[in-house]
């Protein structure tokens, strides 16, 4: 691991200077301060029972889906498109820092995109004087699933990336993925009739037990479940070594 | 790593894609601080022998040695070992030359100290000063070229590997890039591929020509023009009885054959060309002969030496008779 910080510094100076992010950066900006607005409008006419900080993650999925595949759709596709991997791969680095590296760099900047949204939360806990808008709870428990679930959408976007040498197929391949995951559970438990069958009991538990919005509700409850969490500890892990696979494999038939 | 080892051994290394076999039964071994030619038509397959040496693509059999350690087994020194410049050049577009430079050097183990003295050497040695802060991507391809020649380079490694480093360039670039590799000549073994042949004849020590995925002929330019083309040609340009020629040339030496050239020209004179298996020089016996002769009238005479391209052409064509006739035999 001692080029790890070499490639991640690399890799972070590159998405900083890249366009796609800035772009990425505004259209995730303007959707949540929108989503922002609205949720305050519905809040000033009619009391509601659950905090904006918990109805705001509500709504998590809508920029996840659009912002990790095109946050990561160029990390490793673009370098396989360029050549450049013959390069990297020839130089002392090993496959797995490569991939760690490009998965810190587009997580550390999805991190900082979610964390720049807690500035609505600022400005809302200076100007409303409502006591049920500051409850600092939801907004922490939020900010951690976002934080843990998105290691493993970011993980399946560099899974992605790492499928095509050609940025479009990567996004397409992990808005996919990732839409699989956070609506498949949910979908096959309300439309699949025979899941409903006595004998599918485990198979219905299990995908109840995926389901990415009870996870949410969990944590803006404050409950930090373990296995929860480990669902996406370990989905990350396979994610990127499953990447690791994919590249190196792909240089047996390239 | 021992010293005494050769730069690079190569035994019988196979690689085969599915059906195809990229490279067949290659050996072959450099030298230290040798500059070594691989010449062959494009899906020969040098760039699989040179990833295969590089520890980028697996060898189906055969063993692989670069400076002594196993590429196979030992991947992450021999990384260390090798700088290496993939055919088309890959490089980012959005960095500057400096800054791809600098980071390339840090994953090549390279201490940040000693890395920007370094850094000064190459863009110095490869001439890049003046575009140091430019943009890879708005770089013309000379420079470019050069760019990936200096990140080949960088670490001082005891080899260097470049897949068609002048493709692509014009004959003035060539030269530049010619005499670049010229100036590393026994500070490290460089291996360099190339389809165009007068470029390697001119840089390297030894030739390699491989054709098929085999090796067909290997050694210094003149032996490779001795053994695969085996005759001495003269050229010479003459007025007078074309007919009555074979008789004194016989004198001479009594091997030597004469394929008619382009003539009469508008002055009477032929362009004929001579060739014999002699090795020694008839130049002025034949010289003597023709201007004894009043028959004659010689207005040149001279010794042409085989260019590696006919002799890259005859190599190649002689390994697919070989082709043909195993496949024939069966
Ligand atoms: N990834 C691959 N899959 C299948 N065949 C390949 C692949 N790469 C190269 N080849 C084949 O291997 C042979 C040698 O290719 P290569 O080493 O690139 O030749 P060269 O560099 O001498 O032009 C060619 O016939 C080519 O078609
Ligand atoms: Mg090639």
């Amino acid at each position: 691991m001692k080029h790890y910080f070499t490639i991640l510094s690399h890799e972070l100076r590159m998405l900083l200077v890249s366009a796609s992010t800035y772009i990425t950066a505004v259209l995730f900006l303007a959707l949540m301060g929108y989503l922002f607005v609205i949720l305050i409008e519905m809040y000033t006419k009619s009391a509601q029972d659950t905090p904006p900080a918990a109805v705001y993650f509500q709504l998590f999925w809508l920029p996840v889906w659009f912002m990790v595949p095109l946050l990561t759709m160029r990390c490793l596709s673009e370098e396989r498109r360029l050549g450049t991997l013959e390069t990297l791969l020839t130089a002392p680095v090993t496959t797995a820092e490569v991939v760690l590296a490009k998965f810190s760099a587009a997580y550390l900047l999805y991190l900082a995109l979610w964390l720049s949204t807690g500035g609505f939360f600022l400005i809302l806990h200076r100007f409303a004087d409502d006591a049920q808008f500051l409850d600092s709870g939801p907004l922490l428990g939020g900010f951690v699933f976002i934080a843990v679930s998105g290691l493993m959408f970011v993980a399946i976007g560099v899974f992605a990336s790492s499928l095509s040498g050609n940025q479009a197929v990567a996004a397409i391949i992990s808005f996919v993925l990732i839409g699989l995951f956070v609506f498949g559970p949910w979908l096959a438990l309300n439309k699949i009739a025979f899941l409903n069958l006595e004998s599918m009991q485990g198979t219905r538990a299990a995908l109840d037990y995926l389901q990415v919005f009870h996870h949410l509700d969990d944590f803006t409850r404050g409950i930090l479940d373990t296995r929860e969490m480990l669902i996406y500890l370990s989905g990350t892990t396979l994610a990127l070594i499953f990447s690791v696979f994919s590249v190196e494999a792909k240089l047996l038939h390239s | 790593m021992s010293e005494t080892s050769p730069a690079i051994e190569v035994r019988n290394l196979v690689k085969t894609y599915g059906r195809i076999t990229a490279v067949n039964q290659v050996s072959f071994s450099v030298a230290r601080g040798e500059i070594i030619g691989f010449l062959g038509p494009n899906g020969a397959g040098k760039s699989t022998t040179m990833r295969i040496l590089t520890g980028y693509l697996p060898a189906t059999s055969g063993t692989a040695l670069v400076c002594g350690l196993s590429v196979a087994s030992q991947a992450d020194a021999v990384k260390r070992c090798i700088g290496y410049m993939p055919e088309n050049n890959p490089l980012p577009e959005d960095m500057r030359v400096s800054e791809y430079l600098f980071y390339r050097g840090r994953l090549k183990n390279l201490a940040r100290g000693r890395l920007s003295a370094r850094l000064d050497d190459v863009l110095e040695l490869c001439d890049l000063k003046r575009v140091r802060h430019r943009i890879i991507g708005t770089l013309s391809k000379g420079f470019r070229q050069r760019v990936g020649i200096a990140e080949a380079v960088l670490a001082e490694p005891p080899v260097i590997i470049m897949d068609e480093p002048t493709i692509g360039l014009d004959p003035h670039q060539i030269q530049l890039v010619r005499e670049l590799i010229g100036q590393l000549r026994g500070r490290m073994a460089v291996i360099i591929s190339s389809h165009i042949l007068p470029e390697i004849e001119l840089t390297c020590d030894r030739a390699l020509i491989i054709n098929q995925g085999r090796i067909v002929a290997a050694g210094t330019p003149a032996q490779l023009r001795r053994e695969v083309i085996g005759r001495s040609r003269y050229e010479l340009e003459l007025a007078g009885d074309a007919a009555a020629l074979p008789a004194l040339l016989a004198a001479v030496d009594p091997a030597l054959t004469v394929s008619p050239g382009a003539g009469p020209d508008a002055s009477g004179f032929h362009h004929l060309i001579l060739s014999t298996p002699r090795e020694d020089d008839l130049g002025e016996a034949l010289l003597g002969a023709l201007a004894a002769d009043g028959r004659f009238r010689l207005r040149s005479l001279s010794r042409t030496q085989p260019s590696l391209e006919e002799v890259f052409l005859a190599a190649t064509r002689r390994s697919w008779d070989t082709v043909d006739n195993a496949a024939g035999r069966k």
